[in-house]
């Protein structure tokens, strides 16, 4: 008895070490948001890379920078490559949170230069939409950010972002009519300004992506400021909802390699697989969020009637205002406070 | 004579042997007791004080790790901090009032009626006590939300043309943690009525007290040692509560533990949401010290105070 234990035993710690040696230099673990959007990103980016490649990709969720934070001040990293949202990244940096990216090793090529820096890299992008519902407004509902302002014309109960302040102070400028190509520098007093003409009318400030599709499916709220890879959930599960990409806030999640990674140099290369167009244009066969390399739309690998569903294709991308996140890195915690002492009434 | 004082003199010697050997079991009896306690009290001092410690200590330092009141003149200079907190204790008095008006009478009902109806009345108490307080949360919004059961009902009815504003504000969370909180002053201020002996209110009857006397002088103040323990459990809990007001409040009723939540990631500190924790902790031992001489010390002592 004892000796077969023994034997069992022997035969089961040798096969854990044999395939830790094996596993150790070439498996890395990758953090990202979880959910349907995990699912298709696992799909589009993780499998076709670990496959090109020949690792092994371990994915784990996170909550966003203050995870990275917390692994890297404590010494206790244990992700080779998270993805946050760009304005984190921003602040990572002046934190020096991240590893510094090799682009000897990774293409940027096809990426806005905006999102594409010595420690991060975007790596997909949503938006920020303005949806109504259709059994309140028929087709002429609230179609700007105006409109959405406008409480006389379109009457009905609001809801906006209300733990987002980049977001959702974006949208007051836009609202107040600055012109898209001038919203950034954003003039934070002014889009308070503007946020405050409408913030009595708003009925619900949502915190969370599930929050905001729950508040219009129910029809607790008849319009509201919604990211499209929701408004496409609920379209997709028959709602009676319209938006559109007009005046869109386009905005990337962005990758990094936390500083203190453990397998940094193989991390390096599948970024570089995630960022590379042919991948890239995987992405929107599983999910609305867009590529953030344009030339993903160059492959001819995505559908010609998917392309304008998607938020980052170049006809949308216009219509758009692209977000800028080391703006908010300098300007995100004075920027928050204010909206904060504004809407918590 | 002599012979009794001689006698007493001898006992009083033996009391004096007696005391010294008294003395020396109880000092051995306390030391036991001090050992058999002392891995209760590693725990409690490891995992309790000093985290807590910590985080009151790291509050004094700003995010470069310098000592600065920074953290603190926070909760000055902007307005939303001191919003946040004004509405915190609000919801706190409100919801803890609520259910003492609601709790109290029930509880009384329960103690009052045989045993097997109490138990099964008990169970719609403790059930929604065991499940979530996300589902319960949740819950309520179907029912209380602009096109959930009640706005429905009411509207079909006739009853209202416009619907309530019964979700996503301030009512919508009163309602919500009311319910979610009950249970912790039924139970107290059952488990206490239940223990009042009967004779008290049979002799206070016979001796020519109306009902109504009876109650106020002999069942009421027997029934405060449970009535205090629900009203310090249901406000400390109040205080804290993140999940309903988050979701029943929509955006609009924003209370202290959200606000550290939000300040510490904002800060990227975690002095800064320790200060908050700091501030909230010595208001609460003031209001609780204020309580416990109001209430009188026998009515709290049930909390070891």
């Amino acid at each position: 008895m004892t000796k077969l234990w023994m034997g069992v035993l022997t035969a089961a710690a040798l096969s854990a070490s044999a395939s830790g040696v094996a596993a150790a230099a070439d498996t890395i673990t990758v953090a990202s948001w979880g959910g349907s959007y995990q699912e298709a990103q696992s799909k589009a980016f993780f499998k076709p890379t670990a496959d090109a490649l020949g690792i092994t990709i371990k994915e784990d969720t996170t909550n966003g920078l203050d995870d990275v934070r917390l692994q890297v001040n404590g010494n206790a990293v244990k992700w080779d490559l998270v993805e946050l949202g760009a304005d984190e990244c921003a602040r990572g940096t002046k934190e020096g949170l991240f590893e510094k990216l090799d682009y000897e090793v990774i293409d940027a090529t096809g990426i806005d230069p905006k999102l594409v820096h010595d420690d991060w890299v975007g790596i997909t992008f949503y938006s920020v939409v303005l949806i109504y519902r259709t059994d309140v407004f028929g087709e002429n509902g609230p179609k700007t950010w105006a409109d959405f302002w406008n409480v006389e014309k379109f009457p009905g109960r609001r809801a906006l972002g209300g733990a987002f302040a980049t977001e959702t102070l974006t949208v007051a400028a836009i609202a107040d009519g600055v012109p898209l190509d001038q919203v950034y520098p954003l003039d934070i007093e002014r889009a308070l300004k503007s946020l405050e003409k409408v913030r009595d009318h708003v009925d619900a400030w949502w915190t969370s992506g599930a929050q905001a599709m729950q508040l219009i499916k129910d029809g607790e709220v008849d319009m509201a400021s919604i990211w499209n890879g929701r408004a496409s959930t609920l379209k997709a599960e028959g709602a009676p909802i319209s938006y559109t990409y007009d005046q869109g806030v386009l905005n990337a999640d962005c990758m990094v390699i936390p500083k203190g990674a453990k397998n940094k140099d193989v991390a390096m290369k599948a970024l570089a697989m995630f960022l590379k167009p042919e991948i890239q244009a995987n992405l929107p066969l599983y999910i609305a969020n867009g590529p953030v390399n344009l030339k993903a739309f160059e492959t001819g690998k995505i559908p010609a009637d998917k392309v304008a569903e998607i938020t980052s294709a170049p006809e949308n991308a216009k219509k758009q205002v692209l977000m800028d996140p080391s703006f908010w890195a300098d300007h995100m915690i004075e920027a928050q406070e204010e909206f904060d002492n504004l809407i918590q009434q | 004579m002599t012979a009794q004082v001689a006698d007493m003199g001898v006992l009083a010697d033996r009391g004096a042997l007696n005391s010294a050997r008294l003395t020396q079991d109880a000092r051995r009896e306390s030391l036991t007791f001090l050992a058999l306690c002392s891995p209760g009290l590693i725990l409690v001092g490891l995992i309790i004080v000093l985290p807590i410690g910590w985080l009151f200590w790291l509050s004094f330092f700003d995010e470069s790790g310098a000592l600065s009141g920074a953290n603190y003149a926070r909760f000055f200079e902007q307005r939303s901090y001191v919003r946040t907190f004004i509405t915190t204790f609000q919801v706190a008095f409100l919801v803890t009032g609520l259910t003492v008006l609601i709790g109290y009478p029930l509880s009384y009902m329960l103690s009052q009626i045989s045993r097997r109806a109490a138990a099964i009345c008990m169970i719609f108490v403790i059930l929604p006590f065991w499940t979530s307080v996300l589902v319960r949360t949740y819950a309520w919004l179907v029912i209380l939300q602009r096109k959930g059961l009640v706005n429905t009902w009411l509207m079909d009815l006739g009853v209202i043309d416009q619907p309530l504003p019964l979700a996503h504000n301030f009512t919508g969370v009163i309602i919500g943690m009311t319910h979610i909180l009950l249970p912790f002053m039924v139970l107290p201020l059952y488990g206490s009525m239940k223990s009042i002996d009967t004779d008290y209110l049979r002799a206070g009857m016979n001796l020519g007290a109306s009902p109504t006397a009876t109650f106020w002088q002999i069942f009421f103040p027997l029934s405060l040692p449970g009535l205090a323990a629900g009203i310090i459990m249901v406000f400390v809990l109040c205080l804290g509560f993140f999940v309903t007001p988050a979701l029943m409040g929509g955006g609009n009723v924003i209370m202290w533990a959200m606000r550290m939540e939000q300040t510490t990631s904002l800060y990227a500190n975690w002095g800064a949401g320790s200060a908050l924790g700091v501030v909230l902790l010595a208001v609460t031992l003031g209001l609780l010290a204020l309580f416990h001489r109001l209430m009188g010390a026998r009515a709290t002592s049930v909390w070891g105070g």
